[in-house]
């Protein structure tokens, strides 16, 4: 239990003493978890809400595949955007393997699935709803997906916050396909790992708990202000 | 409302596009090392010395030597610095490497618990005290890995005529995994262990294990580096790459590697120096 105090004194320690280390790797892993939701929810929130509205062949198949890609392996997907980002992959022009690019790939990977099969569920949910008012308008797919989506929006928060959960808490990727490189690579899980295998496990216990917090402060944040918006905004 | 999520977009895009384009502002190479030269805190030490000399980054992927080695092959690496002679040569050999320059060398040491269930204290040959493991079935911590280290070990138990991968999972364990994950498995099962002076000695999780044999010749640890050949890979950043490796045998360099130590002790020796 001792090491779990001395963990949180070390963190303190950490928090408030502003590590120019601990802020650029914090800075890092906000930068490319973010960065991956958002060209995730690019992706993963019209895609969620065409396959709730839009009846095609095989819909219960996609829901399913949807459904069991939100468990999706990060040391997998590492595996398989190293091999294509690798000089000698397909995509290996690029030049991104070992860069944070290579990092967002992977993240967006890992994170569209939850975003798209949270975003179909909630729009689902929705349209039993709306279904008539948007017949009464006599809409076509593409405005009752825009409209659902819109009317949605603070639904959908919680399937954005679980992809950021899933993105900043992974390491299976990022340290694959980053290679976790000091000051370029390095983020708060590969370098728990690095600390971990140092046998310095009081400071990378700390690590954690700064994670965590930073998490909760994410959510947190992210629930006030859906909070505030639709007391205004209904 | 709109206002407020527009805000946030061009925020989280302002993040993205700030990706892009922060890579490019230095040049730089991609060194593909061992965990050993990592971890020992080595490159901390000398690799913002050889910054402030040439205006170059060195972006450390720290793997095991066998990845490491392949890494370099797919031609994702510019430099390669690793300890396994017999894999270095062949990768010379093949024509992936240009030319293998010695550049530090250590030692393995031979770490287990306090108790020595093996009575393998005072012992000086390797190959008897790993026999003497076999024989008690004590429990020994494997990389299983394909590294530098995990080579070195399954070629110590060939010499010692001992098959210890018949016993996978009873006193054998192979942990798959780098030197200080493996380091911390052993503390926690109390077994013997081969490992890197330096990752031992810069470890932070030492537990009930300590030193049980070390100096036989055997356990030499020798580092080589190696320039990937732009032959093969066009994009290579040769001479950068060349630069590096040409300070890492400089006086200069070698000077730095021979004066890191911890806990007062140097860990690594370098090659080049006459004086030694």
């Amino acid at each position: 239990m001792s090491e779990v105090f001395s963990a949180v004194a070390t963190a303190v320690e950490l928090v408030v003493g502003l590590d120019p280390d601990l802020v650029e790797i914090v800075a890092l892993s906000l930068k490319v978890s973010l960065s991956a939701v958002l060209i995730a929810a690019m992706v993963g929130l019209p895609l969620g809400a065409a396959v709730a509205l839009v009846k095609f062949p095989g819909r219960r198949g996609a829901v399913i595949l949807l459904n069991a890609a939100m468990g999706l392996p990060p040391v997998v997907v590492g595996l398989i955007v190293y091999l294509l980002l690798s000089r000698s992959g397909p995509l290996g022009e690029m030049g991104v393997l070992f860069t944070p690019t290579a990092m967002v790939i992977a993240q967006s990977i890992l994170v569209m699935p939850i975003i798209a099969a949270l975003t179909r569920q909630t729009i689902s949910d929705l349209h039993e709803e709306y279904d008539e008012y948007l017949c009464s308008l006599g809409a076509g797919h593409l405005q009752r997906i825009s409209t659902l989506l819109w009317d949605g929006r603070f639904r959908l928060l919680t399937g954005l916050l679980a992809g950021f959960g899933r993105a900043s808490a992974e390491v299976g990727a990022v340290i694959i396909v980053g290679g976790n490189i000091n000051h370029v690579t390095r983020v708060m899980t590969t370098t728990i790992a690095l600390e971990t295998s140092k046998g310095n496990l009081n400071l990378a216990l700390a690590l954690g708990i700064v994670l965590i917090i930073l998490a909760a402060s994410v959510n947190a944040a992210a629930v006030l202000i859906g909070d505030a918006a639709s007391k205004r905004y209904g | 409302m709109q206002k407020c999520f527009c805000v946030a977009a061009c925020f989280v895009g302002m993040l993205v596009f700030n990706l892009g384009v922060a890579s490019d502002e230095q040049p730089f190479i991609v060194l593909a090392s061992t965990t050993s030269t990592e971890n020992s805190g080595l490159f901390d030490y000398i690799l913002p010395e050889f910054t402030r000399d040439s205006g170059i980054q060195v972006r450390v992927v720290a793997v095991g030597t066998g990845q490491a080695i392949r890494l370099a092959s797919s031609g994702d690496a510019d430099v390669l610095l690793v300890h396994h002679r017999p894999s270095e040569d062949a990768f010379v050999a093949e024509g992936l490497g240009v030319r293998r320059y010695p550049v530090m060398h250590n030692d393995f040491v031979l770490v287990g618990p306090a108790t020595d269930p093996a009575s393998v204290i005072g012992e000086t040959d390797i190959l008897q005290a790993m026999q003497a493991i076999a024989r008690s079935e004590a429990l020994f911590a494997s990389r299983g890995d394909d590294s530098g280290t995990h080579k070195k070990e399954l070629s110590l138990w060939a010499e010692a005529g001992v098959a210890p991968a018949a016993d996978s999972g009873t006193w054998y364990r192979e942990t798959g995994s780098g030197m200080g994950a493996t380091l911390n498995t052993a503390v926690a099962m109390g077994a013997y262990v081969l490992s890197d002076r330096a990752t031992w000695a810069s470890f932070g999780n030492k537990g009930e294990l300590e030193i049980v044999l070390e100096g036989d010749a055997r356990l030499f640890n020798p580092y080589g580096v190696i320039l990937v050949n732009p032959k093969r890979f066009a994009h290579v950043r040769a001479s950068q790459g060349q630069a590096f490796i040409d300070w890492l045998v400089s006086p200069r360099g070698q000077a730095l590697i021979a004066a890191y130590a911890i806990d007062d002790a140097p860990v690594f020796f370098p090659d080049t120096m006459v004086d030694e």
